[in-house]
């Protein structure tokens, strides 16, 4: 116990020597987020559009004023004729055209059956997609009320209406609070902890502690640690950052997000001791830990794609991949705030690579060299 | 050109209040073979490095084959060869493909460096090995490929950074007669070592101490000046004063 | 029992045989030298004894531990030095000591009187990282921090390389000092001219022990006779001495030549006549006894002759 604990102090003393790389390690979720909250994201905010109104109708003058009335459009330009459209368009002044037919109004009016037409420059499909919707559910929220209030008693119609649970506004904030989580824990203990095994190996301190007493796997727990802390320290920066900055609310038990959260720092840290029991250089390490952990993480883990919309192949890779779970699982306990229950599919799966990957680290940890 | 192919005067090198180098003057002529001798940390590499270009002093002067060290490092680079213990070649490369690399660092046409390339191999009996990986080569003989390519663009002057540290005594012969036969064509050999029979070897040997250069002379005058019977003995007379705790 | 017994040692790395068949056996508080060139196979030897390498075949015993089955015990009462200097960078001197006394279940003041004379060296330094010591102070730390818990057995892999000639020979006082508290030392080097610093030595060659003895009684296995010569032009007597088809070998050994001639083949007043007819004046020549060096020169030419 007492060689664990100097091991351990040795780790910190390590880590606080570089603190060139700790700052790095803390200040790093503050910059994911902010740039994911705010810069990278998908919401509709102040899109330009144009209007093109043959009709001239009531009807067609509210949903035009409805349409600019909120945050998120901005009614960059009214056209005058149809050659207009695919060249705002082309110019890319506006994201999504407006056009009202003529005898919109009216054809309302009597029928209680009107089309709009709305184009939109779907070469930033997300975007396009968001807008589209948004767009059209104000168009509909709209003709609805006409009807109400309209002379013609047609049978109240089943209108199709779009409701966004757990995040109305779209606000995707939502979903990358847990993808950050997933991906600097991943970073810091996979390839943080792989790397500073690695080292060991490579400056040959690991060759003097095999010819020594002390058992080897104790010095590999030993390295763990400090990785725990700033792992733990960084959970709590997102979580503090995501509520005060993002307005993000954890509507969940903040106890089993923790939980869950511990658990997948557990995978991510055996997942760095694994990669270390199988290669010799650190930049074999990072290699791995990189292209092998952390570009799935980005890309499949559902953190910016949702898996769902996933050619058949990626969606089974995403399985077994330990932030996928980790991602879905926070999501419900911290966005949609359900019961633990609906999680224990992804509490089950990261315990199982836990169990897994720290079996296979002791199963492949070496008391020599070769 | 001058007969002085490397020349230092009053050459310094401080880093902070640490002065590595310390106000050392020396020439060294055309095809001589100099010996720079000094405990481990008395400032070798430090100058060495000045003289190669790769620091600048921080006052003095210091000439290279006519270049200027300070002023024109990249001349001085030109008509240099360097080889050191540490890197001298590519391990993962094959014998043949380390040739022509360095031939072509050093900017030589393809035909002069396959016409040097075999005179090389000949004179080290290495054709069988051409093909061979570097890596898979005894240590005596990448030192001795190494040397050779350090001057296959037949450099001013080569520097050879403790050149021969753990070759076998049979292969350490070997590799400085390839010296001899290089500063009979005129190439001048500055090289540090260890070992104090090589330091006999040499034309002049100079040895620092704490950053300076505290006897410069041929082995014998050193020897018959210090009352040694050996370079060993003299060198252990002026090392053993070094106050710096290296 | 012998602190370090080895027989039959054999260690391949694909195609390569590292160790070919190996014999030794060391004496209590000896300071036995293995003596050999890069590559030669001193470390993998090292890293068998020190329980960090399986051999392929035969048997090696440390204190009568096997190094395979044994290998924790042995691990216990070891202390091992490496080729490369394998301490904390980032910590600072005493940092690596405390740190070194704990993973041998120690601490610094049980033994402090072994390492005192090292130690306190680099006292002065104890606040410095590791790293920025030179090259002897990094040295003597990696002694101190192998021999803190008082090890019966010493292995010090090639500790003088690229060391200076005034802390070699330090470091060799040093050990000699060890030697008197009892403790065994094995150590290697490629600097033939520190064998005889050794009690016994086993000279290396390609995976191979040419000749392991005292080095008083290698030198005797000399079978040729020895002269140096000393003239004004040494390179060029070099290469015409070179061409006398009697003579054997020879070799610059710093401002001598040394020419070995098989006994009763031709006489020295032959070789002198030979030499000043070629123009060379001041020419000295002696008899003289063999070094270790040129006992290993002759070893490693009859091994090449042999087709090794």
């Amino acid at each position: 116990m007492k060689q664990f604990g100097a091991f351990v102090k040795k780790e910190f003393f390590h880590i606080l020597r570089d603190p060139r790389t700790v700052m790095l390690l803390l200040i790093m979720p503050v910059i994911q987020i902010i740039l994911f909250g705010f810069a990278l994201t998908n919401e509709v905010k102040n899109v330009n559009i144009a209007v093109f109104n043959s009709d001239l109708s009531i009807e067609s003058r509210i949903i035009t004023e409805r349409l600019s009335a909120g945050e998120s459009f901005q009614i960059k330009k009214y056209l005058h004729s149809h050659t207009e459209i695919p060249e705002v368009i082309e110019k890319g002044e506006v994201k999504l055209v407006i056009v009202f037919n003529k005898g919109f109004g009216s054809d309302l009016r009597h029928t209680g059956k009107a089309s709009v037409n709305v184009i939109a420059d779907a070469s930033e499909p997300n975007l396009a997609q968001s807008a589209l919707m948004y767009a059209t559910n104000i168009i509909r929220a709209s003709s609805q009320e006409f009807l109400k209030g309209g002379e013609v008693s047609s049978a109240p119609r089943v209108e199709p209406s779009l409701r966004l649970l757990y995040n109305p506004q779209l606000k995707s904030a939502y979903n990358f609070v847990p993808g950050v989580m997933g991906m600097i824990l991943m970073l810091i203990c996979a390839m943080m902890t792989s790397i500073s095994i690695v080292r060991e190996k490579e400056t040959g301190t690991m060759e003097l502690l095999l010819a020594s007493p002390v058992k080897p796997f104790g010095i590999i727990i030993a390295k763990t640690i400090p990785y725990f802390v700033i792992s733990v320290i960084n959970i709590a920066t997102i979580l503090v950052l995501s509520i005060y900055l993002l307005n993000v609310p954890i509507s969940g038990s903040l106890f089993w997000l923790l939980f869950i959260s511990f658990l997948f720092v557990l995978v991510s840290l055996s997942v760095g001791m694994l990669i270390s029991t199988l290669v010799d250089s650190q930049v074999a390490a990072m290699l791995i830990s990189g292209m092998v952990f952390m570009m799935p993480v980005i890309l499949l883990s559902g953190m910016i794609y949702p898996v769902e919309n996933m050619p058949k192949i990626l969606q089974v890779i995403a399985q077994i991949i330990p932030a996928k779970w980790f991602i879905a699982g926070a999501r419900k306990l911290m966005i949609q705030g359900v019961d633990v229950v609906y999680a224990l599919r992804e509490i089950a799966v990261l315990t199982f690579m836990l169990i897994l990957f720290f079996g296979l680290t002791i199963k492949n940890f070496k008391y020599r060299l070769d | 050109m001058a007969a002085e192919i490397i020349i230092a005067e009053n050459l310094t090198k401080r880093f902070g209040t640490f002065t590595a180098v310390d106000n050392i003057n020396f020439e060294v002529s055309k095809g001589e073979i100099f010996g720079f001798l000094g405990a481990n940390g008395a400032g070798k590499t430090t100058a060495m490095r000045m003289l190669c270009g790769l620091l600048k002093p921080t006052s003095g002067r210091g000439a290279v084959a006519g270049f200027d060290i300070s002023r024109e490092s990249e001349r001085v680079k030109a008509n240099i060869g360097y080889m050191s213990q540490k890197f001298s070649l590519y391990e993962d490369l094959k014998v043949w493909e380390n040739i022509r690399f360095f031939g072509g660092i050093y900017g030589l046409k393809p035909d002069e460096i396959l016409s040097r390339s075999e005179r090389l191999l000949n004179v080290l009996s290495m054709q069988e090995y051409a093909g061979s990986l570097v890596a898979s080569l005894p240590l005596g003989w990448k030192q001795k490929l190494a040397f050779s390519l350090a001057i296959i663009h037949e450099p001013a002057v080569v520097f050879l950074d403790e050149p021969t540290g753990g070759v076998d005594p049979i292969t350490r012969r070997e590799f400085w007669e390839l010296i001899y036969d290089a500063s009979d064509r005129g190439i001048t050999v500055f090289v540090t070592t260890h070992y104090m029979d090589e330091a006999e070897y040499c034309n002049r040997v100079s040895i620092m101490v704490d950053g300076r250069i505290d006897a410069l002379d041929t082995p014998e005058n050193l020897k018959a000046r210090f009352g040694a019977q050996s370079m060993n003995e003299v060198f252990t007379m002026l090392a053993r004063k070094a106050k710096r705790a290296d | 029992m012998y602190p370090v017994e080895v027989v039959g040692l054999n260690k391949s790395y694909g195609k390569v045989r590292a160790l070919n068949g190996l014999n030794f056996s060391v004496n209590p508080g000896e300071i036995f030298g293995i003596i050999g060139p890069d590559g030669s196979g001193k470390s993998t030897l090292f890293r068998i004894l020190t329980t960090l390498l399986l051999p392929d075949s035969g048997v090696a015993l440390v204190d009568g531990f096997d190094t395979i089955k044994d290998y924790k015990k042995i691990r216990n009462r070891i202390g091992y030095m490496p080729g490369r200097f394998s301490l904390y960078k980032d910590l600072t001197v005493e940092e690596n000591l405390k740190l070194f006394a704990t993973v041998f279940n120690s601490d610094i003041k049980q033994n402090y009187y072994l390492i005192e004379p090292i130690y306190k060296q680099l006292e002065p330094f104890s606040g410095r990282r590791a790293g920025n010591l030179s090259g002897g102070m990094k040295q003597k730390l990696a002694l101190s921090c192998a021999l803190i818990h008082k090890p019966s057995v010493l292995f010090l892999d090639e500790p003088t390389t690229g060391v200076d000639p005034v802390s070699r020979k330090e470091f060799w006082e040093i050990l000699s000092t060890l030697s008197k508290e009892g403790i065994t030392i094995v150590v290697s080097t490629p600097y033939m001219d520190e064998a005889s610093l050794c009690t016994r030595v086993a000279l290396m060659l390609k995976g191979r022990i040419l000749k392991s003895d005292t080095p008083a009684d290698i030198v005797k296995s000399y079978t040729r006779e020895l002269y140096s010569v000393k003239s004004k032009n040494i390179s060029g007597l070099l290469k015409d001495l070179k061409r006398v088809p009697e003579v054997k070998s020879v070799f610059a050994f710093g401002e001598h030549l040394h020419l070995s001639l098989d006994p009763g083949t031709i006489t020295l007043d032959k070789i002198n006549e030979i030499i000043i007819k070629q123009g060379y004046r001041d020419v000295y020549i002696n008899k003289i006894f063999p070094t270790i060096e040129d006992t290993y020169m002759l070893f490693s030419e009859e091994d090449f002759k042999n087709g090794r």
